[in-house]
């Protein structure tokens, strides 16, 4: 359903000009926004982890007073059975995580939308086989086969691990990208560039993926938090190159070196939260996308408020005889040009003249 | 073509794939299989080899046809091989000992999961922008939570070190001469030693059902019908019930197919960290050993698992869609 | 506006040209406003109207899209959601079962979900996304009648084939899901499902704008013959003036969340007193009358968030004046004409001018209002917008 659902995210993501970029930004829903900043502090951590880094991941400290030891002023996290640094493996541990999730990313959403907008476009058998093709990896749980093809890979290291989750996390792009380029295909300014002459690679590559923007990102967002999630989960098993230290890695030898009943609780809750913030970054990320597309799921929300009142749609429609309509005057209207809500207001109504006039759509309105 | 009859036949090439993709990895990926598990496994026997070399397709015994032939004919009878790190049990006796403890726990515990967050679901879109919603990126997060790292979580809290309530692990009480069977004393164990794997999967997964289906819902309650419930002067119930979630159901159900894969994998690892003595950690020993076959098998139990879960699951469509129904009958 | 309209122009058509619906009207609304609270401000979308309607009346409300003609019924039923909002007036409604008349408004959400579709059923106007897709048409029909009569289960079945008899839909249909009926019959179901429990004030939504024009004749026919049979008052929300003249008793015309001009079929027809009635009219062809060129109306309709001033109508109009941006939208009675309850909300206009007539544009800013212009209706408005009404 999130795939129903982003269908129908159609407004094309054009370009915007800097001086309207901090309108956008405004204008974004907070959750994409809180997003957007929590996978920032992460790019960050991850682009100066490693000059950050006290120690190297890998040095394990022969004091045996530093096996296991609880969070110090020299080690901040804590340190491994083998004296190992826990936040130098952390912070080697984003960057290895994000670097693989955001390349299988672009990989897989590049296969998406190659097989996508060609099985749509193409049609007849190509659109097929490519259909079932994408229905079949769908249907067929990931991780068992991501198991099994790295287990028979005699060098599983991180370029392997990125082309292989590539490899398998390309279908649920490709079905919801063909749904939309169906729907785009049959509208007007396809068939008129069809008419001018252009071709069909032209088309596609100037009319059908443009408008496609923010779906192909809600995608690539879903696929690098697949990407994430698998990776972690191949590491912790050890089917990945164990001497890597990913944040999987880092949970796998936290488990089978007995982290837990020895109560080592810095060696393992630090990647795995670390995973799991950036998890949310994602899907904060992704929920921000599809409420930009669908603006029933984000003006219900900010419509059913009456007067301070949140109202369920079984409730009666209010009958505030108290309230007259309040009319902006000049001095209001001047006041209202520092509010953030108003703006935002305007700018919606500036966009769209239909919901000044017309009824918004949630509700029953005129015809 | 009818509803049922199509999606079985996308289930039997769903099915003809993965044992293809199944049959071809050994013998399309570099280096000799068999020679490799036959150094780690030096108490394995001759025949052994014999038996590795023509599963795994190295030295070629007859053509690649042939093979494949016999590699179908053996899945059919569910002879998956020999398992090489618990030599000499068969893959199939393994299966069949682990299989029921993932079942029960992983089955009940997403069908547990699908209900309560689609009945939250319900409530979070009626009520939008209520408690539940202003819970929600807290949900958010707990569905980015991955499940082993929750389980090593829970554990800690309320099994190892800070309160000592459930068991650190296992599927029962084995150290005290509890013997499997149907007996009170097992099944309370087994019962008890669930109880916080079960917890897991329902509180990881049972985010992502609620988000679902409050989106759904949300886009169904303007729907013309809803608002005609409503005018009908139907009570709340009715309206919420009947007229919204039914419809927003369907929807939810088919993400539900097509989420499986994802949260049958994810309660698999979570597995290891119970020690739970389901297929996963089974997975775990069969990686870890290098036990090819045993690897393989499983891949294919757990791809067999989820297509007839999804079979099941368009039946229940077929139920409970009308349209679906009509479609089924022309 | 100080003066309470409700109480200084009689009960529309009360005393008016047809006999037959006199007395206390069923419905009453009075002042209606309604608002779409948003952040920018409020969208008035209806705007102190007035509409009565009687029992086994068929009122017409017209107007183009976007109009506040949904608005204004399924406010008046208050089944608007957030953000929409009343912002003032009243809805008196007074059945034949009621002892007592009741304001909608007053009402809490338990006693509005009795009344509802037992007093005031809806057809919608796409019975194929109002029909639940998930329910067969037997239980959409006795689970309204259910929840309103005290009827078994096997009882609610039994209405349930009656009331299919009633608009000929063969009961054997009762299993069928609305994605098993014709578009037609679809929304028969609906109008038998109006009927339902007996309600005394039908509101229909434009419920044959979806149809085909010989299946929407059909239906139009069975309406108005069940109406005669069950004598219910219909509500009929339409953007087709044409349809309206051969089906409704009176017709109100409806403009930028006001009303612009009320009288029956026959004075809308014959006699438009508003210029935008007139430039309706004109807009389609006539089945009987003589050839003449259609003409659309161009412009759009006024900003409802912050409308100007005046005449909501002032910018499209072919025959305004300066004197336009300064009245205060009343519905008052056209002086030329013989029936009371015919009202315009144009003071300037008289019915027999030529309709829409290019050359009768008046001098802009020609002198005062009273001396430039020829006052077509009885009231004289006065800059202030104070406006005195004759009754």
């Amino acid at each position: 359903m999130t795939a129903a659902l982003t269908i129908l995210a159609t407004d094309p993501t054009g370009l915007a000009a800097p001086a309207r970029q901090l309108g956008r930004w405004r204008r974004l829903p907070l959750k994409a926004k809180a997003g957007v900043v929590l996978f920032g502090v992460f790019v960050l951590a991850a682009i100066f982890g490693p000059i950050l880094e006290p120690y190297n991941p890998s040095y394990q400290n022969p004091n045996q007073a530093l096996s296991i030891a609880p969070p110090s002023a020299a080690h901040l996290l804590g340190t491994t059975q083998a004296g190992e640094d826990v936040l130098s493996q952390v912070l080697t541990g984003i960057r290895l995580t994000l670097e693989l999730g955001l390349a299988v990313g672009l990989i897989a959403t590049f296969l998406s939308v190659l097989v996508g907008v060609s099985g749509a476009y193409l049609g007849g058998l190509w659109d097929d086989g490519l259909s079932l093709l994408s229905n079949v990896f769908l249907v067929i749980p990931a991780l068992p086969l991501l198991i099994v093809l790295l287990g028979y890979l005699p060098r599983t290291g991180q370029t392997a691990t990125i082309l292989v989750l590539a490899g398998l996390g390309w279908p649920w792009g490709a079905r919801v990208i063909r749904a939309q380029t169906l729907a785009i295909r049959g509208r007007d300014f396809v068939a008129a560039s069809r008419e001018t002459g252009e071709s069909g690679w032209r088309i596609i590559a100037f009319e059908i993926v443009p408008n496609q923007v923010s779906l192909i990102a809600a995608n690539f967002v879903n696929t690098v938090l697949y990407a994430i999630g698998a990776s972690v989960a191949l590491a912790f098993i050890g089917v990945t190159n164990t001497a890597n230290w990913s944040l999987g890695t880092i949970l796998y030898w936290a488990q089978s070196q007995q982290a837990l009943s020895q109560g080592a609780w810095w060696w393992f809750v630090p990647p795995g939260l670390i995973v799991a913030l950036m998890g949310l970054a994602l899907v904060l990320l992704n929920s921000g996308i599809d409420e930009l597309g669908n603006p029933r799921l984000r003006d219900a929300n900010q419509r059913a408020k009456v007067n301070g009142r949140r109202l369920r749609p079984s409730d009666p429609t209010p009958v505030l005889h108290a309230t007259p309509a309040p009319r902006p005057t000049a001095v209001t209207a001047f006041m209202r040009s520092f509010s953030r809500s108003a703006y935002l207001a305007d700018r919606a109504a500036s966009r769209d003249g239909a919901t000044r006039v017309g009824a918004p759509k949630p509700s029953r309105g005129q015809r | 073509m009818p509803f049922i009859i199509r999606r079985v036949a996308f289930y039997v090439v769903a099915a003809w794939v993965a044992l293809t993709v199944n049959f071809f990895l050994p013998r399309a990926m570099p280096g000799n299989a068999v020679e490799s598990i036959m150094s780690k496994f030096p108490n394995l026997q001759a025949s052994t080899y014999h038996a590795l070399e023509a599963m795994l397709g190295v030295g070629h015994p007859g053509s690649l046809w042939s093979q494949y032939l016999s590699y179908l004919n053996d899945v059919v009878h569910l002879n998956f091989g020999i398992s090489v790190s618990s030599y000499p049990a068969s893959v199939s006796s393994l299966l069949i000992q682990t299989i029921p403890w993932t079942l029960i726990l992983v089955g009940t515990a997403t069908v547990i999961a699908f209900f309560l967050g689609t009945f939250l679901g319900i409530f979070a879109g009626w009520r939008n922008g209520g408690w539940l919603d202003r819970a929600l990126p807290g949900l958010m997060f707990v569905q980015a939570i991955p499940y082993f790292f929750l389980a090593l979580v829970l554990l800690w809290l309320l099994a190892v070190k800070v309160l000592h309530i459930f068991p650190i692990g296992q599927g029962y009480a084995g150290g005290t001469g509890l013997v499997p069977g149907w007996t009170w004393a097992f099944i309370s164990s087994a019962i008890w030693h669930s109880v916080l794997p079960a917890f897991t999967i329902v509180i990881t997964s049972v985010a992502g059902w609620m988000l679902q289906m409050r989106n759904v819902m949300i886009t169904t309650i303007g729907e013309d019908y809803v608002l005609a419930g409503q005018a009908k002067g139907l009570s709340n119930r009715r309206v919420i019930f009947n007229y919204a979630a039914r419809n927003a159901f369907l929807p939810q159900l088919q993400g539900f197919g097509m989420a499986l894969g994802f949260v049958v994998s994810g309660a698999i690892v979570m597995e290891i960290v119970f020690s739970y003595p389901g297929i996963g950690l089974l997975l775990l020993s069969a990686v870890t050993s290098n036990d090819y076959p045993l690897t393989q098998a499983i891949f294919l139990v757990i791809t067999f698992a989820v297509l007839l879960a999804n079979l099941i699951v368009d039946l229940v469509i077929v139920a409970v869609d009308p349209r679906v129904r009509t479609r089924e009958a022309a | 506006m100080t003066t309470d309209l409700g109480s200084h122009v009689p009960a529309l058509g009360e005393s008016g040209g047809r006999g037959r619906f006199s007395g206390e009207p069923v419905l009453s609304i009075r002042d209606l406003s309604i608002a779409y609270r948003t952040l920018a401000g409020d969208v008035r979308a209806v705007d102190r109207v007035s509409l009565d309607l009687h029992a086994g009346e068929v009122v017409g409300l017209v107007g183009e899209s976007g109009s506040g003609k949904s608005t204004l019924a399924y406010g008046a039923t208050r089944l608007l959601r957030a953000p929409a909002v009343i912002t003032g007036g009243s809805v008196r409604y007074q059945g034949a079962r009621m002892d007592n008349p009741t304001d909608l408004l007053e009402l809490s959400a338990d006693q509005l979900m009795s009344l509802r579709w037992r007093e005031i059923a809806i057809v919608f106007q796409s019975a194929m996304n109002a029909l639940n897709p998930v329910l067969s048409i037997r239980d959409q029909l006795t689970d309204v009648i259910r929840a309103h009569l005290p009827v078994s289960r096997q009882e609610a079945t039994d209405k349930a084939a009656e009331l299919l008899d009633l608009v000929a839909i063969p009961r054997s249909r009762l299993r069928a899901y609305p994605h098993e009926l014709s578009g037609g019959m679809r929304q028969r179901v609906m109008i038998a499902m109006a009927l339902a429990t007996d309600p005394e004030v039908v509101i229909m939504d434009e419920p044959t704008t979806a149809l085909d024009v010989v299946v929407q004749r059909e239906i139009l026919g069975q309406i108005l013959e069940l109406r005669e049979r069950l004598n219910f008052a219909i509500l009929f929300i339409t953007h087709d003036l044409s349809l309206l003249l051969e089906l409704a008793d009176r017709i109100a015309v409806m403009y930028a969340g006001q009303l612009m001009e009320i009288g029956t079929a026959a004075e809308i027809h014959h006699e438009p007193s508003h210029p935008y009635t007139k430039r309706l009219l004109r807009s389609f062809p006539s089945l009987r009358g003589p050839r003449r060129d259609l003409t659309g109306i161009p412009g759009t309709p006024p900003d409802l968030l912050d409308p100007p001033p005046g005449c909501p109508f002032l910018p499209r109009c072919t025959e305004g004046t300066d004197a336009c941006k300064e009245i205060e939208v009343l519905l008052a009675k056209v002086r030329t004409s013989a029936d009371p309850s015919h009202v315009t909300a144009c003071p300037f206009v008289l019915p027999d001018d030529p309709a829409g007539g290019d050359g009768d544009r008046l001098p802009a800013g020609a002198g005062s209002v009273s001396s430039a212009v020829s006052p077509a209706v009885t009231p004289l408005p006065t800059p202030a917008g104070t406006t005195e009404v004759t009754s």
